[in-house]
């Protein structure tokens, strides 16, 4: 019954934040607006990152890699192919896959910590490539001065920030939507048993590595296609926006927002970068310290995270008398699949 | 010798112990093979062998004929090799079908490509039969994470089951279950198709003795003694064996 309650609750929630950020662009000032677009765009990240970390059980903070690349490859593509926003989303989830599906064999065989280091590496080394690599991506400096976008074949180009924002909404919206979907299926299902116990999962003949290759490019889909949408909001990249701050803060907002929840994660890295911003105000040159203040509360107290707090809590197993404990699901070397 | 299984001159060491030492064993198709020890035997660490999870520094497995010594453990059970653990293991965050269907899938996919529900619906019905057997239906949308020690160990037994295994690995079934569980374990065990060949490593040696037509025991990781189990039941060798360990 308890159940039954907190999910209606959590709809409502969702129902009301949804009718908001629906209304949001006719009560806010422009400047909002674009601040709550680019906010959208994180999120979208945040739930590429969620999908790994939670769902998969790979945290990363890697995934500014592909949310570069999706962006880069759009405001290119922009300025020289197409204005066409579907088409540029298209491209930068392609770009951010490809990325995603190059470092495969980094990150695949790895697991826990070892995961964050790498795709932290792979995140760093994405934004040395854009700051070097000037004839394509104006370096350090940026791309500015990106054309607008039409959404769609025959429709106008987005003029006002408001116009972008509710463009950014429904590409989220969308997204978002096709990954609850995905969630549901069995591809879902196996992501989230090989996460609880992935050597049960093998000893059942699961290939494992493949599912999560499969989780680390559509994440990487996601985030580029995220990507595509920050170029809209800002109308200006440069490789600050996919630095290692934002994959902390993305991390960070997941985690509060429950690392297994695609909701969560997207409430999680709006309210991150909603402090932030607000702290860089308030408090200059302080706010990473209220930020770690924040995660190691949060980890502390709501391991689950603000969206969830509640959890099958594992009912203690018995010893039986006259058996020694056992060793042999960990710590041995293991053959590969 | 024409062995289902086979496993030959297999020893582990963990540093300066030796955990198993040229150990050989032999599991023929259909057969109920019991391997029994003391404590720290090596039981486990054999089960973990044939199951590719701990590899051997020496000695070859072969499995219906092939060798299968480099295979790791989810293409040894795409092979039919499917196992239970000595400390059981599930998904926690799923419910307990759920656990079930995802053990049956590999299998379910391959053989009902084009079924009618597709694979999952198969993969289902897969699952609430085995529920059904055990006695679990009640549970069926609990978390696993939520049952207790006896059911999560029953529910790993449906899930190497639901894998349609050639060769059942069965690391201490009946430990910590009730009295009525084991009941049902023994009934569920008796009542497997002959094509099931089981590999039961088990303490309770009155279930050992009612289901298996064949014992090896173990002791400080080499065999020790191997035949049928009034061989083994009246055998000098065995009582010394188990003297310092359960009875
Ligand atoms: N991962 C490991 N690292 C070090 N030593 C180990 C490891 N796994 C098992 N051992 C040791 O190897 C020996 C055999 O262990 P194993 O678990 O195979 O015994 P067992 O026959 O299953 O015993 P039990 O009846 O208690 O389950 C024991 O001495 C154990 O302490
Ligand atoms: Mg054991």
């Amino acid at each position: 019954m308890r159940d039954e309650v907190l999910r209606r609750v959590r709809a409502a929630v969702a129902t009301l934040v949804l009718a908001g950020l629906l209304v949001a662009p006719w009560v806010v000032d422009d400047y909002t607006a674009a601040i709550l677009a680019r906010t959208l765009a994180l999120g979208l990240v945040g739930v590429s990152v969620a999908l790994l970390t939670g769902v998969a059980g790979m945290p990363t903070l890697g995934q500014t890699a592909p949310y570069a690349a999706g962006a880069y490859a759009s405001a290119v593509l922009g300025s020289q192919v197409s204005d066409v926003g579907v088409v540029q989303v298209a491209v930068a989830a392609l770009a951010g896959a490809t990325l995603a599906a190059v470092t495969l064999p980094l990150v695949v065989p790895a697991r826990g910590v070892i995961v964050l280091m790498i795709t932290l590496a792979i995140g760093e080394l994405v934004v040395t490539v854009l700051g070097r690599w000037r004839s394509v991506t104006g370096g350090t400096d940026g791309l500015a001065g990106i054309a607008g976008v039409r959404p769609f074949w025959g429709l106008p180009v987005l003029a006002t920030d408001q116009a972008r924002y509710l463009y950014t909404l429904v590409v989220v919206a969308t997204l978002v939507g096709a990954v609850l979907l995905l969630l549901r299926t069995r591809a879902g299902v196996l992501l989230r048993a090989g996460r609880d116990d992935e050597m049960r999962l093998r000893a059942s003949g699961h290939r494992v590595p493949l599912y999560l290759s499969g989780a680390h490019v559509a994440a990487g889909a996601i985030a580029g296609a995220a990507g595509s949408l920050l170029v809209v909001a800002q109308q200006y990249i440069s490789p600050a926006d996919f630095g290692f701050d934002t994959s902390a803060l993305l991390l960070l907002g997941v985690v509060i927002g429950g690392t297994a929840s695609v909701g969560g994660a997207l409430v999680g890295a709006a309210l991150v970068i909603a402090v932030r911003d607000w702290l860089f105000g308030v408090l200059p040159g302080h706010a990473p310290l209220v930020l770690g203040a924040l995660f190691v509360a949060t980890v502390y107290l709501l391991p689950t995270g603000v969206t969830r707090a509640r959890r099958p809590r594992p009912v203690p197993a018995p010893r039986p008398p006259d058996v020694a404990p056992t060793r042999d699901r960990d710590a041995t070397p293991e053959l590969r699949v | 010798m024409n062995c289902l299984l086979s496993a030959e001159k297999i020893s582990v060491r963990y540093g300066s112990l030796a955990a198993l030492t040229d150990v050989d064993l032999c599991v023929h198709d259909g057969q109920r093979h019991a391997l029994i020890g003391p404590n720290g035997a090596g039981k486990t660490t054999l089960l973990s062998v044939l199951g590719a999870t701990t590899r051997p520094q020496r000695g070859t497995v072969r499995f219906v004929g092939r060798d299968v010594s480099r295979l790791g453990p989810a293409a040894r059970a795409r092979r039919g090799i499917n196992r239970t653990h000595q400390r059981p293991a599930v998904f926690a965050t799923l419910t307990a079908i759920e656990n079930i269907e995802v053990a049956a899938l590999p299998r379910t996919i391959r053989r009902r490509r084009w079924s009618p529900g597709g694979t999952r619906g198969a993969a289902r019905r897969t699952a609430a039969e085995l529920l059904d057997q055990l006695g679990l239906s009640d549970l069926a949308t609990v978390p696993a994470g939520h049952l207790a020690h006896g059911q999560r160990r029953q529910l790993e037994i449906a899930m190497a089951l639901a894998g349609r295994p050639r060769l059942l690995l069965l690391d201490e079934p009946a430990a910590g279950l009730s009295a009525t569980e084991v009941g049902r374990l023994a009934e569920l065990l008796a009542a497997l198709p002959r094509q099931v060949a089981v590999l039961l490593v088990e303490h309770h040696l009155d279930l050992v003795y009612a289901l298996c037509d064949t014992v090896t025991v173990l002791r400080d990781g080499r065999t020790v003694a191997a035949g049928t189990p009034d061989e083994i039941r009246t055998s000098p060798l065995v009582r010394r064996a188990y003297a310092d360990g359960v009875s």
